[in-house]
């Protein structure tokens, strides 16, 4: 591509990459486009050898002319797939193995049938889809955020252009004022999407009042809430808008540098990430006077390291700066003193991504979707015990049970909700009774729990409440930083006196005793990590208090999580004698009885020398794995 | 220990490729991590001499951050998800199934130097639960059962090479 130096020139790039990618999609250059996955989720599922595939087997027919292949980013429902989307027809194949490749090119690009048995399935009607827009799972999503995402080729900058790449960025540099800028973000009312919910706008504008000789945009891309994938798939699917989000947040505030903060988890989405920079600089749409304007960007990667406090933004500005990362106090907030003493506004990924939308189509637009206090779409990661796993974009208000039953399809194995977490180990749980509460930032607070950064995950009555919090506390232990006590002590002594519960030796006293602890390690803390680090205990306390209970009082575990306070048994009843538990069990402790066995085959004899087993409960570890292997229902957990 | 003469140079290289950086020390322990498997002192005091960096201030980053090792890690470091969407998958039972396969616990290292197990937070393959990472591949839907198929799997290649 030549460089591009004027608004003209942008202006012309994005009508001929818009009339590619537009004959590309409707078929209209005569060719067919397969788009296939390369999200990290498909990648694991081997969606690089697909891709090989489809252009070997498509260059075995001679198609080459015919058919173009290339990847693109995450679809959002990775549990299905890898995916294969043929344009024009708009036919989504899911679930697509290497295997299926001839299939696809003699069946559907040659033969004009469509694979039939690669069509997603309705689970509750059996039907099969063709339409990625049919599937329920998509049914109710706005894409603003992941706009792009799984549609255009995140390697190339042409695609960007080609689906309304930079159209706010020009609209913003050559016909607004950076304060027209800061009004629209404000007017849109979009709030922070990666915990807080801080007005986007009201951070620019304070950080815009500060006069200096340098500022920084700092796009947050730590993604730390273990469960939540939403950053890592719109880096991964579409760069370009989340570098366009932060050149508008730098022309609004008056940033010229702008980092990015990516965890080195995210191989995928950094090289994207780097490629799209590179590419950018090459046509000079970063760097100096950027469309020949004063404006001028430049944009730069940085690694995480595996700390999760790193993505509190103070914690992130101090490693970027190559120190530990731990919490600075506030104030002095970045805004006024951030990166190397200048004003700096950490965004997070998900913010960014939306600024250019709210700038091409204006702020009404943006506000008119949501509830009152929070605007626009919100991107969830569905996750745990839910038919439907994978990333959603709703608007703000949508209802729990939208999000779990019409989208999520529901629990599996028809198994009933316990619960689901959202805001992730800061956060708390929400039960069957705040199922058909509009989701924002505000109901979430109202109910003990928070927006966070989007994760959600279902939990199904399998999973203990005690012991999910037990989970949370062990994670946040690990991760304090350690700069305060009530939170590097506290949180250590939570997670033992809940240890204590989980296996037995808690008292009601132990209860009352973390309740207390709870609050001083809220008021005493530094950071919200530790302000927050409670917040799955007290939740989960208020909404199951008799699972609690049971665990001090009865010594039992209701969902028979908990080691200690459960066993497996076999039921002697309908034990065969196939030996294979006992074959299986790691510490050897399953044995036969003289007790003769059921008959294999209802019906016919007991097979000679068959006897039921039985478990030597001194010696077992409880790692299951007898329960899961019986084929026979012989074995369960009490 | 001491340190052999290409990797002081390599150590040495990494630091000059980053000269031009603002701190640039997260950029080197990362460049450093990747390259050779670990940041022992020696290492380090190479690091300082190079930025300037008191070897104090850098041993206090490798430390804080769970991506630097001060001690080699296996050839291959599995990597098993306990984030939220995996744990609520009973990833730990694939945790416990490698460590009793393996005779090791998380964080250490076989005698053979082969395997390390990590328990780590969330790889971003979290449709997938419960997901591990084997040197950057990921794995997906990982049942305790085939624990001992990737175990083999790895083993074999080893005995290949
Ligand atoms: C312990 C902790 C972890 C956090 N992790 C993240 C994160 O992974 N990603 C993120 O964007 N914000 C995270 N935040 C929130 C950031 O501090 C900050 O509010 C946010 O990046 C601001 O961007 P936003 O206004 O666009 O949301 C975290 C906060 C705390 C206290
Ligand atoms: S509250 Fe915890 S994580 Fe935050 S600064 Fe204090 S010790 Fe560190
Ligand atoms: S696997 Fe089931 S049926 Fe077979 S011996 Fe064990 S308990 Fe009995
Ligand atoms: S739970 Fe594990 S240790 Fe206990 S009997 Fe079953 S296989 Fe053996
Ligand atoms: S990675 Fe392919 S759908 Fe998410
Ligand atoms: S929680 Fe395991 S990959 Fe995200």
């Amino acid at each position: 591509m030549e460089p591009i130096k004027t608004p003209q020139c942008l202006e012309q790039h994005i009508e001929e990459c818009t009339a590619v990618l537009q004959a590309k999609l409707k078929g209209t250059n005569g060719k067919r486009a397969v788009v296939v996955c390369g999200g990290t989720g498909c990648i694991a599922n081997n969606s690089v050898d697909i891709e090989e595939e489809l252009k070997k087997e498509i260059a075995a027919h001679g198609l080459e002319d015919k058919v173009t292949v290339n990847h693109v980013g995450c679809f959002g429902f990775c549990s299905q797939g890898p995916f294969v989307k043929i344009f024009p027809e708009d036919t989504l194949y899911r679930a697509v193995k290497v295997s299926d490749v001839k299939d696809i090119v003699e069946k559907d690009l040659i033969g004009g049938q469509i694979c039939e048995n690669l069509l997603y399935v309705d689970p509750t009607t059996k039907e099969k889809v063709q339409r990625q827009d049919d599937i329920n799972f998509y049914k109710k999503q706005i894409r603003i955020a992941l706009h792009g995402c799984s549609l255009i080729n995140p390697d190339l900058l042409e695609e960007a252009l080609g689906y309304d790449g930079f159209k706010a960025l020009k609209k913003a540099i050559t016909t607004m004022t950076p304060q027209e800028v800061i009004d629209e973000v404000l007017a849109s009312g979009i709030r922070g999407r990666g915990g807080g919910g801080f007005p986007t706008g009201r951070k620019w504008q304070f950080a815009a009042n500060v006069k200096a000789d340098q500022k920084y945009v700092v796009c947050n891309g730590d993604e730390g809430d273990p469960g939540a994938f939403m950053d890592r798939s719109i880096l991964e699917g579409n760069p370009f808008e989340v570098i366009e989000g932060m050149m508008i947040a730098g022309y609004a505030f008056g940033a010229s540098e702008g980092y990015f903060y990516v965890r080195a988890e995210y191989p995928i989405a950094v090289s994207r990430l780097q490629r799209a920079i590179e590419d950018m600089e090459k046509v000079g749409l970063l760097g100096d006077n950027i469309l020949g304007t004063d404006f001028s960007f430049r944009a730069h990667i940085r690694l995480g390291a595996g700390a999760f406090v790193c993505g509190e933004e103070t914690a992130l500005l101090n490693s970027i700066e190559g120190q530990r990362g731990m919490p600075r106090p506030r104030p002095p907030f970045p805004a006024i003193k951030g990166l190397w003493g200048k004003p700096t506004c950490v965004n997070n990924v998900e913010t960014l991504s939306q600024i250019p939308f709210i700038i091409r189509e204006g702020a009404g637009k943006f506000a008119a979707i949501g509830t009152e206090g929070s605007k626009g779409t919100k991107v969830f990661a569905l996750g745990g015990k839910v038919n439907n796993v994978g990333l959603v974009e709703v608007p703000m208000g949508t209802t729990l049970r939208e999000l779990i039953y019409d989208i999520g399809g529901g629990i599996p194995g028809n198994k009933k909700f316990k619960a689901i977490q959202t805001g992730g180990p800061s956060g708390g749980c929400l039960t069957e009774k705040d199922l058909d509460t509009p989701i924002d930032y505000d109901t979430l607070v109202a109910r003990g729990s928070m927006m966070g950064s989007g994760g959600a995950i279902v939990m199904d009555e399998d999973n203990c409440a005690v012991d999910v919090a037990h989970f949370y506390m062990s994670f946040i232990c690990d991760e304090s930083c350690g700069k305060c006590s009530p939170c590097r002590i506290g949180t250590k002594r939570l997670y033992e006196m809940l240890t204590e519960v989980t296996e037995g030796k808690g008292t009601e006293k132990t209860l009352e005793d973390m309740k207390e602890l709870a609050t001083i390690i809220k008021n005493g803390s530094l950071c919200a990590l530790g302000q927050t680090a409670a917040n799955p205990i007290l939740s989960t306390m208020n909404n199951f208090p008799e699972e609690y209970k049971a665990h001090v009082t009865e010594k039992k575990c209701p969902a028979h999580v908990c080691k200690n306070l459960m066993q497996y048994h076999i039921i002697k009843d309908k034990c065969v004698g196939c030996t294979l538990c006992s074959r299986n069990c790691p510490v050897s402790c399953i044995h036969v009885t003289d007790v003769v066995a059921k008959p294999m085959v209802p019906g016919k004899p007991t097979m000679p020398g068959k006897f039921a087993h039985e478990i030597d409960q001194s010696k077992c570890i409880k790692c299951g794995s007898c329960l899961a292997g019986c084929r026979f229902g012989a074995i369960i957990k009490e | 220990m001491a340190i052999k003469p290409e990797v002081v140079q390599g150590v040495k290289d990494i630091c000059d490729s980053y000269a031009n950086e603002p701190s640039p020390l997260m950029m080197i322990l990362s460049a450093v991590q990747k390259k050779y498997g670990y940041i022992p002192l020696e290492v380090q005091e190479i690091i300082s001499e190079k930025t300037g960096i008191p070897v104090a201030e850098i041993y206090g980053v490798v430390t804080f951050y769970s991506f630097f090792s001060l001690k080699p890690k296996g050839k291959y470091v599995l990597g098993i998800c306990l984030g939220t969407a995996c744990y609520v998958k009973n990833s730990q039972q694939v945790v416990d199934k490698f460590s009793s396969l393996l005779g090791i616990q998380p964080g250490e290292t076989t005698k053979d130097g082969l395997f390390t197990i990590e328990a780590i937070r969330c790889i971003g393959a979290c449709a997938l639960a419960p997901a591990m990472s084997i040197n950057g591949k990921v794995y997906p839907k990982v049942t305790p059962d085939q624990v001992g198929k990737i175990i083999e799997e790895y083993k074999n290649k080893e005995a290949e090479a």
